[in-house]
């Protein structure tokens, strides 16, 4: 354990997800969760993010915001893909605006099962993303740019 | 006069768990016009008719939203059920009640939490989610899921709930209804709220009418509608009065909500003394065919559901029309005028679902 993983921030950003896993997130916060023991806060600027949380599939309108929401967080960072939405599109995925999971636009470090995911196993997600985070910052790997996005990430 | 300048407010914003984006007109401080743009988690589930069995679809109505999830759910089988001229047991009623009154509380108690948050309220806000936990632990007891609860089923319900279960649950309220207490007072008497709110955001009651507002948001204006009235589930069997509040501004609207926490808790122990034995669910025959509207009370107002049959074993067409999205042109009304360091609290007043209203 290094000071990044002892106060990691986190960047949640609801994509196309339903709430269920929103407010599940957000229930992390609560006394009874209370993820800030472990110095986790929830910011609302991606400069000042380590892990970034999505929540919900991929389309066409948010593609790009969430594409610029990876390229300003600063390195090393990683992502969190919560509930089966952010997955793989879920029970969304054969609706027409739904692209899929979170993976077709930015690299996903962990996967969070669940529909809703349960406030229990987006903590234990988010404690295994520590861990990549750590190993990130050692081997000083910088994160390839978004797939897609053309070189140096979206605008 | 000064210069004219836009402040784009969203999509990602601290304030806000879900996505809109608004922009600010601004002249100073002082917002001149709010323009709205929507779209960012629009998924188009309504088509989904075409692809799923029309028992199935239920669990896609449920996820067209996770705050209200059970209303949802529970409207859509209410459509099914009338194109269909299915009699729903009595118990069924009125447990759905019973899970729909929770998840009231549970999505009120969510949003006073959001709106404390949002006034700069720490410590409110932990206070909130944390009453809203029993909320929770009550549905995850007698539906098995926390906020997509898939109890609801076309027909009647899935689940029962035991008579003794039902008395607990009855008697845990009475400790709830202290907590909530404490937690109203601070709503409805600190001097910090008071200040951040009254005053703010005002919508007359000629504006909340003619522009479309429903539940809370009308009601805080002094316009008394409120759909349970209309006796869906077992609502015509219970006594209760909607809660009405003539200021217009943030403030009233929040008292309504809160005051709207205890009509739910006694319309709880109302439906837990008089709710009947016997079946809770019958099995649909044949396919739907016909259509139908049905409306119910969501914690944020009035919830359409349309479907429409033609007798096979997809449905033609759903529409689902939800209570944020009227709620919008009263939204942009109230921004008119007001303060930039307002707009946070005005945007979070009309308890926006953005998740029900792109659907």
């Amino acid at each position: 354990m290094t000071w990044l993983s002892k106060s990691p921030w986190i960047l949640h950003y609801d994509a196309s997800s339903c709430n269920g896993c929103d407010i599940e997130v957000l229930a992390c916060l609560s006394p009874l969760y209370d993820v800030e023991r472990f110095g986790i806060i929830n910011t609302g600027n991606p400069k000042h993010a380590d892990v970034l949380v999505i929540t919900g599939g991929i389309n066409e309108q948010n593609r790009e915001v969430v594409r610029n929401l990876y390229a300003q967080m600063p390195d090393p960072k990683v992502v969190v893909a919560v509930g089966i939405c952010a997955s793989s599109g879920g029970v969304f995925r054969e609706c027409y605006n739904v692209v899929g999971g979170i993976d077709c636009v930015i690299p996903v470090d962990v996967y969070v099962p669940g529909c809703a995911a349960r406030p229990e196993s987006i903590i234990d997600g988010i404690v295994k993303a520590l861990s990549i985070l750590e190993e990130k910052k050692k081997n000083g790997t910088q994160s390839s740019p978004a797939p897609g996005s053309g070189a140096g990430g979206a605008q | 006069m000064s210069k004219k300048i836009i402040v784009p407010f969203g999509p990602q914003h601290p304030v806000l768990p879900e996505p809109i984006h608004v922009d600010l007109v601004l002249e100073d401080e002082r917002v001149v016009e709010a323009i709205p743009s929507i779209g960012y988690i629009h998924r188009g589930l309504e088509t989904l008719v075409a692809k799923r069995e029309y028992p199935e679809y239920v669990y896609i109505a449920e996820r067209t939203c996770g705050i209200c999830s059970f209303i949802h759910g529970m409207t859509y089988c209410q459509a099914v059920e009338q194109v269909m001229d299915i009699e729903v047991p009595e118990r069924a009623l009125y447990l759905r009640t019973i899970w729909s009154e929770y998840s009231r509380l549970h999505s009120h108690l969510l949003w006073l939490g959001l709106f404390a948050d949002a006034v700069g309220f720490e410590n409110l806000f932990m206070a909130s989610w944390k009453a809203r936990e029993f909320v929770l632990d009550v549905l995850e007891e007698t539906t098995g899921g926390r906020v997509i609860q898939g109890s609801c089923k076309v027909g009647g319900v899935r689940r029962d709930i035991p008579g003794k279960t039902l008395e607990r649950m009855a008697r845990d309220l009475d400790v709830f209804e202290r907590e909530l207490k404490d937690i109203a007072g601070v709503f409805l008497n600190d001097e910090s709220i008071i200040g951040r709110t009254r005053g703010v955001g005002v919508l007359s009651r000629d504006d909340a009418y003619y522009l479309g507002a429903m539940g809370p948001t009308a009601r805080g204006s002094g316009v008394g509608i409120d759909l349970r009235k209309t006796g869906y589930a077992a609502y015509g069997k219970l006594q209760f009065k909607p809660v009405v509040e003539t200021g217009g501004d943030c403030y009233s609207r929040c008292a309504v909500r809160v005051k709207e926490l205890f009509t739910s808790i006694d319309l709880i122990r109302q439906a837990a003394a008089k709710i009947p034995e016997g079946e809770i669910e019958v099995k649909p025959k044949g396919n739907p065919d016909g259509e139908y509207f049905s409306r119910a009370e969501q914690p944020r107002g009035e919830l359409v559901h349309y479907v429409k049959g033609d007798g096979s074993k997809h449905l033609v067409r759903s529409r689902i029309r939800t209570p944020t999205l009227t709620n919008l042109p009263p939204l942009v009304k109230m921004l008119a005028g007001c303060e930039l360091a307002d707009v946070p609290v005005i945007v979070l007043s009309i308890d926006p679902c953005i998740g029900c209203m792109e659907r």
